[in-house]
Formats: structure tokens, C-alpha cells, sequence
């Protein structure tokens, strides 16, 4: 069945005719389940753990459309990538869509069937949402919000876990540095760059599962999202009287990401990720991680990218390809391209 | 990645960092002029690998950290006009000028876009015959020829909504002008990029009236090795000259069609530069015959004086006098998320280096 | 004004040409440029190729940097 109009109007979003059509006709189609279906104010949910994990996300991304994924792909993924990193099992997400008038249906469509996918993926179930219509120029043609609820099983709240850091753990990423960012830029920048980079936008929460599943001294896991590793390694940093050492050679980098790198003059440390944890574990356990990673989906190019150390405490130094050091920092704002 | 790769190997940079090690004997003061420099030596910790006697200073090579403020306030007052789309290079849109800087403008929905070649800034001209494309240009020796081939191209097609506003520069008055004023300097590190186009003439008086070495080098962390060294040893047996080090880019004679196509565009004016005054005949303006492209003569806009920020000492720091902790401003008013002068400016700059290591 | 890379030339369509840099493909300008081959490297700034490589010359480098580092071994 094929929606009429082609286009998203202002009534959509007015609780009428039009816009019961678009829940049925779009909507439910793509997230049917049994606690959707009943199209109640509130979804009411079972879960029998005593703690519960909440987070919330809103999606912006500007192009929607990117190559590796979209933005609905992307909403599912932040909202069940920010569950798992705290330990917790994602279950349930809200999608909560601000559209404006005269979007296209059929990007839409596209966009609601990434979502329903990734959602089935990750296993999780889309049980509430809401729509909304602003007129044109209100809002940058789509804006999603996400929300997820997720359970926290005993001894997996990893929060407060970072004080057992110790000298000698290792941090270790899950893949290459930088694909998401490279391949937002590309195509949303006419600089005329032909690469087959793609986004690395993922679930992540079986491959972190299976670790916490299988490890006893992971003491700290981030996603690697906006700002990229270097924020996240700096974020740890703030946190432990120790010091971090990141090994140049070791990180694992895209050779068209590298060479895109080259060209604009980017830092990859600094480039969004959306597939991608950092996990800081013991490193008697570390060998056993990067096998579980090695054999998932979405771990094959896992490495151990540094350490913790006694020096520098608080301060992020790269140890460089070529025997030097240097110290990253936070970010200061967005890489732009540089002619210098 | 071909011709990276080779010039990054550990054990090369280290083999030369140990023969500089050898053969330096007496204290060496280098400058280099080049951000591109300065980039490569912070990204690969070149400075952890030398000698205490050699030291390396920064010097005004960041044609980001040069640009005067009042360039950056008149691009502000163009982008203001209806009808104009502000062409740039992505280093500039967060320099300040004296209220705002193009980042901030764009935010607030003007319509300033970044290019990555000039050549995409004329096809905005004949995209959008309706408006008018200013394009800003920076940058040294090695980026005014794109900007002089935009310009032809425009000629070619006899586009009507294509201008530059120039705030082009060359090195070698800069470097004379440090010497002169006496900043303690043994030697310099030539821009590899730039020598490529211009050759080496350029630098002629440097070694033959002030007895300075200078010496062209890549950007690889070996290249800049082995220019290193290479000044080291001119500076021990006091024979300072011109070389080569980046000889599989650069010749003697530069690239003779980006130097014509530059003198056919361009003509030597005054410049001024940020933290350092007036420079003569340090800067680059559309000749009269292309005037019909210069955005300063076509749509003249009225420019605020400038006001150079109280405190800032960058121009102070730029010539290596003082450091960024004599500044007042230095860590508080100043940071890298909201610089104040030149040398923060850029992530590269003396100060936002400095800040890095507090 | 110095951030340029190595890039090879895969087809010349004058006065551009598409230059690669690993997989990453861009149609650069070649109007600061005689000529081009395929096969040959040019320096990309900025969207422009303002310089060949010389492939002789890189070579010579290397063979002096080498030497540098057998003497320093011994």
C-alpha cells in the first residue's frame, strides 16, 4: 500500500485522518509487536530486575541519508549502544519523530524501515513513539528522538567501576577509528571526494554482552561517538589518578579513512564513530576479549590501543609511529579542512 | 600511502635524530615558517628526538594565524550583504576578528560555505548567476596560484559574480623582517610546498647578507630530519647556504607555469600582519586588469577599525621575545576553544601548543 | 598552505585528471601543470596538482637516508 500524498503536510501531525493513516499505514506496518499494537497513551512493560536503565537521544544528522546507514539506522543504534556501554540489556526504545512539512514519504518510508530493521537486529522492541508536524523551515526535515529502557542484571552496572582502574589495564576498541565521520562528511560536503568509506553505525549490544558475559575485570566501557576516541580517553582520563598511553601503530585505521585523513589534514582520533566501544579491562583478560571480539560481527579488527600508566596522571599521551610523544587533548571544536 | 610511508619509518628518523645528536656541537636556534612545519613536528613529537642544542622555533608561517583581523571583519561585512555566499577555506572560519568570526556568522544563517578547492567556489559563481561568490583568499606562495587559476577561469567564461577578496602573502619578507629586527635565529627551515612553486631565488639573501642557512624541506618526519640536519652541519663548518632536502618535489627553478599565471594576476603590495604591523611588499593584490574580479574594488564595504584585542602579546610570541606565559590573557581570556590573538588561533600556534602542555 | 599529499594520476581528462590517494578518488586540476601521465604522482593541494614527484629523486633520498642509518648502526 502506497501512501497518499507523497509528501508529509501539516496535517499529519493533527491527530486526524491523515494522520491515522500514516500510524497504520507506516508506522505500525514497520514496528508492529503485541505492545505497540494496542496503541495505548503509555506502553506498559514488565521488567523483573531492581535496577532499570534509561537513556535518551535525539538525532539531527544532516545528510539523513549517508553512506552505511541513515538516521533512523543511527537512532536505534545510540540509544542501544548507550544502554549497553552501562552494563545494561536493552529492551525497549520510544521513537519520537519531528518532521517537516513537505518531507518526502517515500524517504520516510526508508528512514521507518531502517529503524524497524536495526530494531529487530539488536533485539529490542519499538513499544511507543510519537509524531509531530512543524511547518516548513521549523525544523532541519527530520529530527528523531529516541528513548530506551533496558535491564541491569546484578553485578553489571558498570558505573563506579572505573575507581578499580589500575596501571597495567588495557584499552582496547572494538574496530577502525573515524568511518562514521569520514562518511557523513563526504556526503554532506561537496568537496568531490570519491570513497568507499562507510559509516560503521552498529548495535553493539551483543558484542558487548558476549564480553561482560565472559570477563570479570572490565572496568569501563564508552562508545566512541561525537568527538571520537580522544574524547572518550580524555573523558577517562578526568576521572583516574593515572596516566594513559595510546599507541600509534596499533590503532587500527581504514585506508581510505587514513588517506581522507591525509588530504583534509584530520586527526582520526578526534572523528565521530557510531559502531565503536572503548573497553578497559584487566590485561591478564585482554587476550580472551580480543578473541570474543575477533569472532563477532563487528569486532574483526579489535586491538589493544594502549594502556594505563603511572606517568602523566590525567593526561592522554600518544606514543607516535615514529618514536615520538604527544599529548591529546580535548577537543576544541568540529576539524574543519585546512589548506595549512 | 606512496611517498608517505617510505618517510616515516622509525628506524630512519631515528638513525638521522642519532647523527644529529653527533655532529651537533654548538647551540642552533632554527626557525621554521611554515604551519604545515609545525603541524608535522608536533604530530610525530620531532622536538622529544633532538638534541638540547638544537631548538626549534615557530615562526609566522600559519597564513590562518597571519590573517589580519581586519580581513576577517571585512569578510564578516560581506557576508552580511544580500545576495553574497562567502567562499572559504576551512581554516579560517574560526578566526576571530574584532567582534565575530565567519563560524559564528554562519550560525546565525549566513551564507558562508567552506570549499576544499577554489575551482569549487567558480562553480557556485555559475550555479547561482543570481548572487556573488567572494571568495577568501589565504594562504602562501603554494595556495595564491590556485586562486590566480580561479581567477583566469572566471576570465574564460566571463563570469560576472566571481570575486577574491586577497589577503595572499609571501614568505621571504617575513623571514627578512624577523632577521632585521633582530630575533635570534641560525638558520630556517624553508616551506617545502612553497619553494616548489617559487624556486629557490627567493631566498638569496638570506644566506649570501645575513649569513643564515636555509635549507627546503618535506613534511614528512624524515624529511625534516635530514633538514635538520643538513643546517646543523652547514651551521658547524659556517658555510650557510641554500639546499634542497625535498628534492623529489621541488627544483631550483620552482614550477614556472604557477609563477607566471601568478605575476599575470597578482602584484606585490604593503601587507599587514597580524601580531607583526606592516610588512612592505609582503602581500598580494589582484592587478588592475583583473580588478573586475577584486571584491574590494567592486563592492567596497565599509570596515570598522580594527581593535586589537587589550593584552594580547602575539605579536611579541611571533617574533620568539616572549612566551605565552608572560601574556595576561594567556589560559584565561585566551583558550583554544575561544582565542583571543594569532597564536592561539590556529591548533598549531605557539600558544594553543603551549596551553596543550600546561 | 603546506598540507599537500602524494597522489597518482589514474586517468587525465585535460585539464583535470582523477588522482588517487589509497582508494579515495578526486578530479584534481591539472592547470598549475604542463602535462600528466597516467601512472605518475602528482602533489594534491587543495584540489590542485602543483607539482610531480619525482620518482629518481625520492629514491636518491631514501639510498642517502639509508646510508645514514647503516652508519649509525655501525
Amino acid at each position: 500500500m502506497s501512501l497518499n500524498p507523497d509528501k508529509i503536510l501539516l496535517s499529519h501531525g493533527n491527530g486526524g485522518r491523515l494522520m491515522h493513516e500514516l500510524i497504520s499505514g507506516l508506522f505500525l506496518r514497520h514496528f508492529s509487536n503485541s505492545i505497540l499494537d494496542e496503541q495505548s497513551d503509555s506502553a506498559i512493560l514488565p521488567v523483573d530486575t531492581a535496577e532499570i536503565a534509561f537513556t535518551t537521544d535525539s538525532f539531527v544528522i544532516d545528510p539523513l541519508f549517508f553512506p552505511g546507514g541513515n538516521i533512523g539506522k543511527l537512532a536505534v543504534c545510540g540509544t542501544v549502544n548507550d544502554l549497553s556501554v552501562s552494563g545494561a540489556t536493552p529492551l525497549y526504545i520510544s521513537v519520537s519523530l519531528i518532521i517537516e512539512e513537505g518531507f518526502p514519504m517515500k524517504d520516510l518510508e526508508m528512514i521507518v524501515r531502517s529503524l524497524a530493521e536495526e530494531a529487530v537486529k539488536a533485539g529490542v522492541t519499538i513499544v511507543t513513539g510519537d509524531t509531530k508536524v512543524v511547518n516548513k523551515g521549523k525544523c532541519d526535515k527530520l529530527f528523531i528522538n529516541t528513548a530506551g529502557i533496558g535491564r541491569l542484571d546484578r553485578g553489571r552496572n558498570l558505573a563506579g567501576r572505573f575507581r578499580s582502574v589500575i596501571p597495567g589495564d588495557v584499552i582496547i576498541i572494538n574496530g577502525s577509528l573515524g568511518d562514521h565521520g569520514m562518511a557523513v562528511m563526504n556526503a554532506r560536503e561537496s568537496f568531490n571526494f570519491r570513497s568507499p568509506v562507510l559509516s560503521d553505525c552498529c548495535c553493539l549490544n551483543g558484542l558487548i554482552g558476549q564480553v561482560l558475559d565472559q570477563s570479570s575485570t572490565v572496568r569501563f566501557m564508552r562508545d566512541a561517538t561525537r568527538g571520537g576516541v580522544a574524547t572518550v580517553l580524555n573523558e577517562l582520563g578526568g576521572k583516574i589518578p593515572f596516566g594513559i598511553e595510546v599507541d600509534e601503530e596499533s590503532l587500527p585505521l581504514d585506508k581510505g579513512v587514513s588517506a581522507m585523513c591525509e588530504i583534509l589534514g584530520f586527526d582520526p582520533l578526534y572523528i565521530a564513530n557510531e559502531g565503536k566501544v572503548i573497553i578497559v579491562a584487566g590485561e591478564v583478560e585482554s587476550r580472551h576479549i580480543l578473541e570474543l571480539l575477533h569472532s563477532h560481527e563487528f569486532g574483526q579488527e579489535a586491538a589493544i590501543i594502549g594502556r594505563v600508566v603511572q606517568d602523566h596522571p590525567g593526561k592522554v599521551v600518544l606514543k607516535t609511529s615514529t618514536g615520538g610523544k604527544r599529548i591529546i587533548d580535548v577537543l576544541t571544536g568540529d576539524q574543519l579542512p585546512r589548506i595549512c | 600511502m606512496k611517498y608517505i610511508e617510505e618517510y616515516r619509518k622509525k628506524d630512519l628518523i631515528l638513525a638521522v635524530a642519532a647523527e644529529i645528536v653527533k655532529v651537533s656541537r654548538k647551540e642552533i636556534a632554527l626557525m621554521e615558517v611554515c604551519g604545515g612545519h609545525t603541524m608535522a613536528i608536533h604530530r610525530f613529537g620531532l622536538t622529544s628526538l633532538l638534541p638540547p642544542t638544537v631548538s626549534l622555533l615557530s615562526g609566522p608561517g600559519c597564513p590562518v594565524c597571519v590573517s589580519g583581523q581586519r580581513f576577517i571583519d571585512a569578510a564578516v561585512e560581506y557576508c552580511h550583504l544580500p545576495g553574497v555566499i562567502i567562499a572559504t577555506y576551512g581554516d579560517l572560519i574560526r578566526v576571530p576578528g574584532s567582534n565575530t568570526s565567519l563560524e559564528k556568522e554562519k550560525a546565525r544563517g549566513f551564507d558562508v560555505r567552506i570549499v576544499y578547492s577554489t575551482l569549487d567556489a567558480v562553480e557556485m559563481a555559475r550555479a547561482n548567476p543570481d548572487k556573488r561568490i567572494i571568495f577568501l583568499g589565504i594562504g602562501f606562495e603554494t595556495t595564491a596560484p590556485a586562486t590566480a587559476a580561479a581567477i583566469l577561469e572566471a576570465e574564460k567564461e566571463q563570469l560576472r559574480n566571481f570575486f577574491v577578496l586577497s589577503a595572499h602573502k609571501v614568505m621571504p619578507p617575513v623571514m627578512k623582517a624577523l632577521v632585521e629586527e633582530g630575533v635570534k635565529i641560525d638558520g630556517f627551515i624553508a616551506p617545502g610546498h612553497v619553494t616548489a612553486i617559487t624556486g629557490t631565488a627567493i631566498y638569496k639573501e638570506l644566506p649570501e647578507q645575513y649569513g643564515l642557512g636555509v635549507v627546503v624541506a618535506g613534511f614528512e618526519p624524515v624529511d625534516l630530519m635530514q633538514a635538520i640536519l643538513m643546517l646543523v652541519k652547514q651551521h658547524a663548518s659556517e658555510t650557510p647556504g641554500i639546499e634542497i632536502q625535498y628534492q623529489r618535489v621541488v627544483n631550483t627553478g620552482g614550477n614556472l607555469i604557477a609563477q607566471k599565471m601568478l605575476e599575470r594576476v597578482f602584484e606585490l603590495k604593503d601587507e599587514s600582519w597580524r601580531g607583526l604591523g606592516m610588512i612592505p611588499l609582503s602581500g598580494l593584490k589582484l592587478r588592475e586588469s583583473y580588478a573586475v574580479f577584486d571584491a574590494e574594488v567592486q563592492i567596497p564595504v565599509e570596515v570598522p577599525p580594527a581593535r586589537e584585542p587589550k593584552g594580547c602579546i602575539c605579536g611579541m610570541i611571533l617574533r620568539g621575545f616572549k612566551t605565552p606565559e608572560d601574556c595576561k590573557l594567556f589560559a584565561t581570556a585566551c583558550t583554544p576553544s575561544e582565542p583571543v590573538g594569532a597564536c592561539m588561533v590556529s591548533g598549531e600556534g605557539t600558544c594553543a601548543t603551549y596551553y596543550k602542555y600546561r | 598552505m603546506c598540507l599537500a599529499i602524494p597522489a597518482k594520476v589514474i586517468s587525465v581528462d585535460w585539464p583535470s585528471a582523477v588522482v588517487s590517494v589509497e582508494n579515495v578518488e578526486y578530479r584534481a586540476s591539472m592547470l598549475l601543470l604542463e602535462d600528466v601521465k597516467v601512472g605518475e604522482y602528482v602533489m594534491l593541494h587543495a584540489g590542485f596538482a602543483i607539482e610531480k614527484v619525482d620518482p629518481e629523486e625520492a629514491a636518491e633520498t631514501l639510498r642517502l637516508l639509508n646510508e645514514v642509518e647503516k652508519n649509525s648502526i655501525r
